[in-house]
């Protein structure tokens, strides 16, 4: 068995922007799928807005990933046959929104990251920087408290890149939402998050805050009614190879 | 997530693997197709089988006597009940309660008598008996030669084509072809018998009752029977002989039942019911009374006998045939359903490999927040849309190919001189049936690949390129 998350333990407080650093197998992506509930440690517990992850049930674990999680990856994943609306609308579905309700929060979701007019195009018709964003309507769709990126701006230039940071840096801000993201540019994570967090081989090597970062401004408006959402992982985390 | 999402969502997937989709539920027609057809043969010729029988006028016959009637003396349920002189007579009054039962349709008389007929000058002895109206749809009548009579008071006969052939004094040869009624009616039809019969008359006669009688009132027990000649004119040779239940008593002439009615014949009954049937109103020695279904035979049946009657009819025979159509449907459907079950092996195939190809796209969506329930739903819709889709189109494609079928037997038999028959039937229920049938065997096919896309685990899905 491969230890990709070796005791790791670490707590975020509601409304903080975190940075994931480490090299290719440091276990950063690893941690992120345990908050996003995605994977269950092997020992220990992730606990999210007082309820531990490891404890809950598959459908239990859905409902959090549908309510209280929204996750942008790094190749987008829209779904190809699926037009941008229908993406973002994807999540609506599954919470049982009334369709009546639907279009109104796709089209705020999709005017927040400037997508409106592109609501009727295919994931394949669009740019990278594009469909990155509309992957972020999507993870915004059902308000959800905690924003988890993995790579979000792996697949884009550097200048589109820094428009989607500018957004989520936007988020968390201006609605105080929490953001945990995995990344392996350390400029980009001093740029936008007020904490870093290193991880060699599964372990936490450094946990660096505040000292100038500027996601950690203190005065970020709505931090203090984003305090639910704080976030303590102590978990170890194995992969038994090929799980399917 | 709610029906009309998922039904969506399937709708779509759906659509995106259009001919592989496609193709599985053609699959799935052809196994519907083949059921339908299958069981809509079977279907087809029981009603067939039972129209012919309806048809026969013997299955949804029931001949009632009175217990008075000393021929039933031998059999074993006379035993039970009222002795026969306490019996019930069937006089006119009982007719119609008789016919007021449920699911009768009508009680007749079942007026016959021995007689002789004159044509071209020669005497035939022969067994007359009164149709009625209703007999018109019945085997031996439909589609004969010449017709049915004009109407139920007009003096025409139609006659059975052996008298037919006596008539014309031809007897029928051994080893030779039969005749045909066709061929012996160009000969007889419009051409002219005169009956001779006995006629009951209750007018009382002066001279015959005593002066004590008339002061007793007697007069009523009284009739006379007077000889009396009427010629009819022969409108159809029946082919069929509509009375070869009857035996001995069957009948080689029919005249119609009002027409018989007014000629107030003397009847075996009369004599023995001289005490009361010495009025205008006569007294039967048996009634056929025709039943709107034959199903509804036996309780018909039961009824009259409450009333005081015996009753008759070939039921048993009905009952064994409804077995002989249920193991028959049984096996057809069987055979059908054996199409249906290799498409359902390519439902199973269809949907497992929709989800090696949608891997990433189920991984993707539980990670945005679908419950493995969620993903079980879409896969189940999309195999119960391919099943009603392919039940739709199964049951279309099984009634087109009945219809073809039925075409070209009909051409054979027309060829063959035979009138067109409908072998083919596919009822509401049949439809409905197949559709739903093909619906949750699609369901079931469903089961194991949309558990298989339910239990896959997102990050790994998600890998999947």
């Amino acid at each position: 068995m491969i230890r990709a998350v070796d005791g790791i333990s670490l707590e975020v407080r509601g409304g903080d922007f975190v940075a994931l650093l480490g090299s290719s197998g440091s276990g950063k992506s690893s941690v992120l799928n345990l908050i996003a509930g995605l994977d269950r440690p092997t020992s220990g517990s992730v606990v999210v807005q007082d309820r531990d992850l490891a404890r809950l049930s598959r459908e239990e674990l859905a409902k959090y990933r549908l309510h209280v999680v929204g996750i942008v990856f790094q190749s987008f994943n829209l779904i190809a046959s699926m037009t941008l609306a229908e993406n973002v609308e994807l999540p609506l579905r599954f919470a049982e929104v009334e369709r009546s309700k639907r279009e109104s929060l796709v089209r705020e979701s999709l005017g927040r990251v400037g997508l409106r007019a592109r609501m009727n195009h295919r994931p394949s018709e669009l740019s990278g920087g594009e469909q990155q964003r509309a992957s972020l309507a999507r993870a915004l769709i059902n308000r959800p408290q905690l924003l988890l990126a993995d790579e979000p701006t792996g697949n884009l230039d550097s200048r589109t890149g820094a428009e989607i940071m500018d957004l989520i840096f936007e988020l968390n801000r201006e609605l105080g939402m929490t953001v945990v993201m995995v990344t392996h540019e350390r400029a980009l994570a001093e740029r936008y998050a007020g904490r870093m967090i290193f991880l060699a081989d599964g372990r936490l090597v450094d946990d660096l805050h505040g000292d100038g970062l500027r996601g950690d401004d203190r005065a970020a408006p709505n931090r203090a009614d984003a305090d639910n959402s704080n976030l303590h992982l102590d978990a170890s985390f194995g992969l038994k190879g090929d799980r399917l | 997530m709610k029906i009309p999402d998922l039904t969506e969502l399937a709708l779509r997937n759906l659509r995106e693997s259009l001919l592989r989709n496609s193709l599985t539920t053609v699959g799935i027609s052809v196994g519907v197709a083949s059921l339908v057809a299958m069981l809509s043969l079977g279907i087809g010729l029981q009603q067939l089988a039972s129209r012919r029988l309806v048809k026969s006028g013997l299955f949804d016959t029931v001949v009632v006597t009175s217990r008075r009637d000393l021929r039933n003396f031998g059999r074993e349920e006379q035993r039970n009940g009222p002795a026969p002189g306490e019996s019930r007579i069937l006089d006119e009054a009982s007719r119609r309660e008789i016919e007021q039962l449920p699911n009768v349709l009508e009680a007749n008389p079942d007026i016959r008598f021995i007689t002789e007929l004159r044509y071209d000058d020669k005497p035939h002895l022969t067994m007359i008996a009164a149709l009625s109206p209703s007999a018109k749809s019945n085997d031996a009548f439909d589609g004969i030669p010449g017709g049915f009579f004009s109407s139920d008071t007009a003096p025409e006969v139609i006659v059975q084509k052996t008298f037919a052939e006596e008539l014309l004094g031809k007897t029928p040869q051994a080893g030779a072809d039969e005749t045909k009624a066709a061929d012996l009616a160009p000969s007889l039809l419009s051409k002219e018998l005169t009956m001779r019969y006995a006629q009951r008359d209750t007018t009382p006669a002066n001279g015959i009752l005593s002066a004590e009688d008339r002061q007793n009132n007697l007069s009523g027990a009284t009739y006379s029977v007077v000889s009396r000649e009427l010629k009819l004119k022969i409108v159809g040779i029946s082919d069929l002989d509509p009375e070869t239940m009857r035996g001995p008593t069957r009948a080689r002439v029919f005249l119609p039942i009002k027409l018989a009615e007014s000629l107030h014949v003397m009847q075996p009954t009369d004599l023995r019911e001289v005490s009361r049937s010495a009025t205008d109103q006569p007294v039967y020695s048996s009634l056929s009374v025709r039943v709107k279904n034959p199903t509804r035979v036996q309780p018909v049946e039961d009824a009259i006998k409450k009333l005081g009657f015996t009753t008759f009819s070939i039921l048993d025979a009905t009952r064994s045939l409804r077995q002989f159509f249920a193991v028959l449907d049984l096996f057809l459907g069987i055979f059908g359903s054996l199409a249906l079950a290799v498409a359902s092996i390519g439902i199973v195939n269809t949907l497992v490999m929709a989800i090696l190809e949608r891997r990433r796209e189920i991984g993707i969506m539980k990670a945005i927040g679908a419950s493995d329930g969620d993903v079980k739903k879409l896969f189940f819709a999309e195999a119960g849309a391919m099943g009603i889709l392919g039940g739709v189109v199964g049951v279309a494609l099984g009634w087109a190919i009945g219809q073809v079928i039925n075409l070209g037997t009909n051409i054979y038999l027309k060829r063959q001189d035979m009138p067109p028959e409908h072998f083919w039937a596919v009822p509401w229920w049949l439809v409905a049936g197949a559709i739903g049938f093909a619906f949750v065997v699609s369901l079931l096919s469903g089961l194991y690949p949309a558990g298989r896309a339910a239990r896959l685990d997102p990050v790994q899905a998600l890998r999947y390129e």
